[in-house]
């Protein structure tokens, strides 16, 4: 099925979302993880790696997926790719899947899938057998397993997806970007379907030393599932997720004339620079409210139609805030009327993947009109006076949008708007 | 010391591990590429773990006359000896 550029002008093209997938800390797919992100659980556990103890790691706690790649994938299957390549592909095959697309064009099928870190697994395994077994032990599929670009062309591999297999690295803020990426392709007529997503597989001890050693990581040994509490007076850092979530985009036009289940539009998307720190946030987030504002413009949004945000909301102690100033600033009066969720409180933070399963929830928000809970906020930073959702909330009829927000190391901002159809 | 039996026994182990095979169908007379669709990174890798578990070395050069299960068999027998 080709769409001739004449039948709609790309710059004005409505970009739907018609799969969700998704492999997570509290569910290992879609339906598992919306009924959970629902119910308010932690993902997060105790390592039982023996890693943990060999090199006194400050931090004895993550959150892993719940359903292990291998499980789903198969040895010989998962042996060929990185841990953060297994989870990419299972949650974009679920989305196809839901997608129902079976006849396409597979010139005009791109690929955007993000990650952040990329084959760290694949990496530090190889060093370790170069230095105890030789150059002769290390894997020929160690590069194209390690390669960050290793997912999107996993994906692709997978799909057939010949218009292209974009891979956005922006630290924490990549999974969103590709959300960016993939609304840019359909709408500039490039592609009619963009599979996108992000994935990260990162609990390894090189990883989990380092996030520790910038004091990033929350260091609640005692009480792991309270680990990760998002605005609250008591948080101390986030907590090391790891999975991956994939979204189907696709013109509406194409999305009609087969006949697709929709669930929403990805009305709006913006990704900025905060040109301010290399790790620390704007204090006045000032590259967080040219996203937002952007984002809404992008999307001919007014702060009015906004009823929902999925906050970035790591739980660092100078993470959180000025997301809120943002949020005030983009959104001014009606920001007392948002319902925010910090759905990290409950998977952790996914790096790369996290904007991609966080997009996935926020669609089924729009669709179902529910907000998935935050939990762990026992005692709400005066300073940040949103009106964080503890207990599900019912979004009202008619429009609405909802906005997902995600912050990376670097000065990377990156937003999404979903409105409902 | 191993037999040619108890070779093709482990190279059809090795290559059930890496391609997912049954160790069954890595007959001596079938063609790596032709027959069970091994590609060259496979090969590579199926040819290190042999070289590990049979303590034989098997130089780049001779991995691409290395066509059948048998001629891989015939080697390590011989690299062996």
């Amino acid at each position: 099925m080709v769409c001739a550029l004449t039948e709609s002008d790309p710059m004005t093209r409505k970009v739907v979302i018609t799969g969700l997938g998704a492999t997570t800390p509290i569910g290992g797919d879609v339906p598992t993880l919306w009924k959970n992100a629902l119910k308010g659980v932690s993902g997060v556990r105790t390592l039982e790696d023996d890693w943990v103890a060999k090199f006194e790691l400050p931090v004895h706690f993550a959150a892993r997926c719940t359903v292990p790649a291998l499980d789903v994938l198969g040895r010989v299957e998962a042996k060929r790719m990185d841990p953060s390549t297994q989870f990419g592909v299972i949650a974009a095959r679920e989305a196809w899947a839901d997608s129902g697309i079976t006849d396409i064009d597979h010139d005009r099928l791109a690929v955007a899938f993000a990650t952040g870190i990329g084959g760290v697994w694949t990496l530090l395994d190889a060093w370790d057998t170069l230095r105890e077994k030789g150059p002769r032990r290390v894997l020929p599929m160690t590069v194209p397993m390690l390669m960050p670009n290793g997912v999107a062309a996993a994906v692709s591999l997978d799909l057939g997806a010949r218009a292209g297999a974009h891979t956005p690295v922006s630290a924490c803020a990549s999974g969103t970007e590709a959300m960016h990426l993939g609304l840019e392709l359909i709408r500039s007529g490039k592609a009619d379907v963009v599979m996108c997503g992000g994935a990260e597989a990162a609990i390894h001890p090189m990883p989990m030393a380092a996030f520790a050693s910038m004091k990033a990581l929350s260091t609640r040994n005692d009480d792991p599932q309270a680990a990760s509490r998002p605005y609250d007076l008591h948080r101390d850092g986030f907590v090391m997720g790891e999975g991956a979530g994939a979204l189907v985009l696709e013109a509406e036009e194409h999305a009609i004339a087969r006949g697709a289940k929709i669930y929403a539009e990805l009305a709006g998307t913006s990704v900025t620079a905060d040109a301010y720190h290399i790790t620390a946030p704007d204090p006045e987030g000032l590259g967080a409210t040219r996203a937002l504002k952007a984002a809404m413009f992008d999307g001919r949004i007014q702060a009015d139609d906004v009823v929902h945000v999925n906050a970035h909301a790591t739980s660092t102690p100078v993470g959180d805030k000025p997301e809120y100033t943002a949020l005030k600033a983009a959104l001014g009066k009606h920001l007392d009327h948002v319902a925010v969720s910090a759905t990290k409180s409950q998977m952790g933070h996914l790096l790369g993947a996290s904007g991609a399963v966080e997009a996935v929830l926020t669609v089924l928000a729009v669709h179902e009109r529910k907000t998935p809970v935050t939990i762990n906020l026992d005692d709400q930073d005066p300073e940040i006076p949103l009106d964080v959702v503890t207990s599900v909330r019912d979004l009202p009829e008619g429009h609405i949008v909802a906005l997902s927000n995600s912050f990376g190391f670097g000065g990377h901002n990156a937003v999404i708007a979903v409105r409902s159809l | 010391m191993a037999s040619n039996e108890e070779i093709l026994a482990g190279l059809a182990e090795i290559v059930n591990e890496e391609t997912g095979l049954a160790p069954e169908a890595v007959e001596m007379d079938k063609s790596f590429t032709e027959d069970l669709d091994i590609d060259s990174i496979s090969m590579m890798t199926i040819v290190v773990n042999a070289e590990e578990k049979f303590g034989v070395r098997i130089p780049d050069e001779e991995v691409k006359n290395l066509k059948t299960v048998g001629d891989a068999v015939n080697f390590i027998s011989g690299a062996q000896a």
